[in-house]
């Protein structure tokens, strides 16, 4: 009989030990359902995860696009890592990215055609700001009415995702555009374009903040009290609560963190790859972050190596369905098995396999 | 010993791929949604298919399907470029910039963008069909079949090719019926079959009996299907699985002569840039079949209109013809030139109800 008996402590050598075998059983059960698809599996395995970082033709374009994918994922889990430790749940940095791109390109376009050194920084604050206050919604109604995050922020997004196409069709409309939705393009107004910082490299200023968010991150949690208590306020918050935590100015603190950050990744993107508001241009990024940061463990260095690796397997992904003619749907299993399969291999972080009948006590 | 043979076989197709390549014309395709959407989409992969019926072994294609309208488009247009793709067909409207930009980097490929407006570089062409003619076969058969007199119309975005099938359906309904009402659903998705499906629902709620969209997937028609009485078009592709009921007609989006001429031109060397917008007359829209649920009569009088529109001797926007807010557009048997057409953002006078923005 196989039975699971619970480690008194969970076991530091599982924690780190999962996602690499999480990675590897995802390979295998991937494997076998790409060889039912009538591909080779040795041979698609290889073009998701070896060629876009090692193939001569491809791998000079993809590789900068990894962190062009990955900049947005990282810098919105990083945000979203925090509450999620503390047990607020902002499951709604979606419309926090694209209210937060929506504000940016505004005041953008409202300086258009003028250039000056200070549009874009402004652009970036309106971007964070936005997405701040959009995020502080769902905060307010739950420190003011108890309400739950989880669905006021959802719901939000779909309130944001109208809003984007009001304005993709209204008032950020190019008006050079002959009635088309969408606005300008900020490619082509340079005061505006978050361009690359160094050509080629695909490190554009909201990769770079990514990263810094990461350190911030890091120190935050190890290194400030602010960062124990939110990590106290998640493992026991009644404890967290007699130690001087005051929950719902922490509950404001972790949303608008998230939000501000998912505001951050959306003017980026809106402002450099994608290049202009429309109606579609938000690619799911804040739904995906959430499993980034699941994914990451709720840990700034695990997210940083977790969005790199779902940023990976999209890039991978699109490679393999070009190369191979594999259907998009075997992709997207295949990145829920990787999820499916962390979350099952936590069980041996805090559970050991004993075979056998249980001791007689 | 199958996975050592396919081994072998990739090893094999590797190293004899490049001597190959020479002879063999490589043609990408991007799509919005997937080809089992059974709509628009679906109709683009048929044209891909007919590529390689066509081309034979002269010809290899790929597609990447569910590609967002966004910065995802660029890189997988700069991976197909990278992969030794000789065309690529961007086959949705908001692949309009990202087509641009990649034809910019790579100006030895021949980049189509269908629905488009920008060439913004000599490798760029853009294609279309005039939807708006089979609108007016279509709403000709509306405007009679209508007994509750409410058409029900579920639209993606409001662009001016959405918006000209909506005012031509409407024109020719009112035509034959002038109790003739259009009601309006914006879903602001191509692709969204939930979507859809919930618009067509609320459209029957309201009384509608005759059911259009200018959507990719077949949900309205399940919806329908649902209710008594109430009737739907085909929209794309011939979506005859709905036949009879509620799947009365269709509008046919028939890519592959394009396709297959576009794929000839680039062998031989001939490829330019053109900015085409093909018809019933060429043949890039077709009417589907006309079933027997249609009367005798009313099914010979869409056909007529049909014929006319495909000789030349009638127009779908042909005055006198007023603007929603009551002003003057077309005067008395004034025909709407293109421009007019490709830019267009107004409702016709009698329709209810604002363009959103």
């Amino acid at each position: 009989m196989i039975r699971l008996e619970k480690r008194p402590v969970p076991s530091k050598l599982w924690t780190y030990l999962t996602p690499i075998a999480a990675v590897v059983a995802t390979m295998v059960a991937g494997g076998i359902l790409f060889a039912f698809l009538g591909k080779d599996p040795v041979e698609v395995i290889r073009i998701i995860f070896w060629d876009p970082l090692f193939h001569p033709d491809f791998s000079a374009y993809s590789r900068p696009q990894l962190l062009v994918k990955a900049g947005p994922l990282i810098l919105i889990a990083i945000g979203l890592s925090l509450g999620f430790r503390a047990g607020i749940w902002n499951i709604g940095a979606e419309g926090q990215y694209i209210i937060g791109a929506i504000c940016g390109a505004a005041v953008g376009l409202a300086f258009y055609p003028m250039d000056a050194w200070f549009i874009f920084p402004l652009m970036i604050i309106a971007g964070a700001i936005g997405g701040l206050l959009w995020a502080m919604i769902p905060a307010l109604l739950k420190t003011r009415f108890g309400t739950n995050e989880i669905l006021v922020s959802l719901m939000l997004v779909y309130v944001a995702s109208n809003q984007l196409a009001s304005v993709s069709q209204g008032l950020l409309r190019n008006p050079d555009g002959m009635g088309f939705p969408g606005s300008r393009n900020f490619q082509q107004y340079p005061a505006a374009y978050n361009a690359e910082l160094i050509a080629g490299t695909g490190m554009h200023w909201g990769v770079l903040t990514a990263f810094l968010a990461v350190i911030a991150a890091y120190i935050l949690l190890n290194r400030h009290i602010l960062g124990f208590q939110i990590r106290l306020t998640g493992e026991s918050p009644r404890a967290a609560r007699f130690s001087g935590v005051r929950p719902k100015l922490l509950i404001l603190f972790c949303m608008g963190v998230s939000g501000a950050a998912a505001g951050l990744a959306g003017i980026f993107e809106v402002s450099g790859p994608s290049g202009q508001i429309n109606i579609s241009f938000n690619a799911g990024y804040g739904f995906t972050a959430i499993i980034v940061a699941f994914l990451g463990r709720l840990h700034p260095v695990g997210i940083l190596l977790a969005g790199l690796l779902l940023a990976l397997t999209y890039i991978g992904g699109e490679l393999a369905q070009l190369m191979l003619g594999l259907p998009a749907a075997a992709i997207q299993v295949f990145q829920g098995m990787l999820l499916f399969f962390l979350l099952a291999m936590d069980v041996f972080t805090n559970y050991r396999i004993r075979i056998g009948s249980p001791e007689a006590a | 010993m199958k996975l050592m043979k396919s081994l072998m076989t990739a090893a094999v197709a590797l190293g004899v791929a490049a001597p190959a390549m020479a002879d063999t014309t490589k043609v990408g395709f991007v799509y919005v949604g997937t080809p089992g959407d059974g709509g628009w989409t679906y109709e683009h992969d048929e044209g891909r298919k007919a590529v390689e019926e066509h081309f034979g072994d002269k010809v290899e294609t790929t597609f990447v399907e569910n590609v967002a309208e966004g910065p995802d488009a660029e890189r997988v247009l700069t991976q197909m470029a990278l992969s030794g793709h000789d065309l690529i067909f961007t086959t949705s409207f908001g692949y309009m910039d990202q087509t641009n930009a990649v034809a910019a980097k790579f100006p030895d490929i021949k980049f189509e963008h269908a629905t488009g407006y920008k060439r913004e570089h000599p490798n760029v062409s853009t294609y279309g069909a005039r939807f708006y003619e089979g609108r007016a076969v279509i709403g000709t058969i509306a405007g009679h079949m209508t007994e509750s007199n409410k058409i029900g119309y579920i639209a993606s975005f409001p662009i001016p090719e959405v918006i000209r099938g909506i005012n031509s359906a409407y024109i020719h309904a009112k035509k034959v019926n002038p109790d003739a009402e259009m009601k309006v659903i914006w879903v602001f998705s191509w692709f969204d079959p939930a979507k859809e499906a919930d618009a067509a629902a609320a459209l029957i709620e309201q009384g509608v009996d005759v059911i259009m969209q200018h959507t990719d997937s077949t949900a309205p028609m399940a919806k329908a299907a649902e209710t008594e009485g109430v009737i739907a078009f085909g929209q794309a592709s011939d979506m005859a699985q709905f036949a009879p009921s509620p799947r009365v007609s269709s509008i046919i989006d028939n890519w592959a002569p394009y396709y297959i001429e576009r794929t000839q031109a680039v062998m031989d060397g001939t490829w330019e840039q053109v900015d085409t917008w093909g018809g019933i007359a060429s043949g890039m829209v077709k009417i589907g079949d006309i079933t027997d649920a249609i009367p005798a009569e009313v099914k010979a009088e869409a056909m007529a209109i049909e014929a006319s529109i495909a000789d030349g001797s009638y127009h779908a926007f042909t005055g006198p013809l007023n603007k929603q807010d009551g002003t003057p557009w077309l005067a008395e048997g004034e025909t709407a030139g293109d421009g007019d057409l490709l830019g267009m953002n107004f409702y016709v006078e009698g329709i209810e109800g604002d363009i959103p923005s």
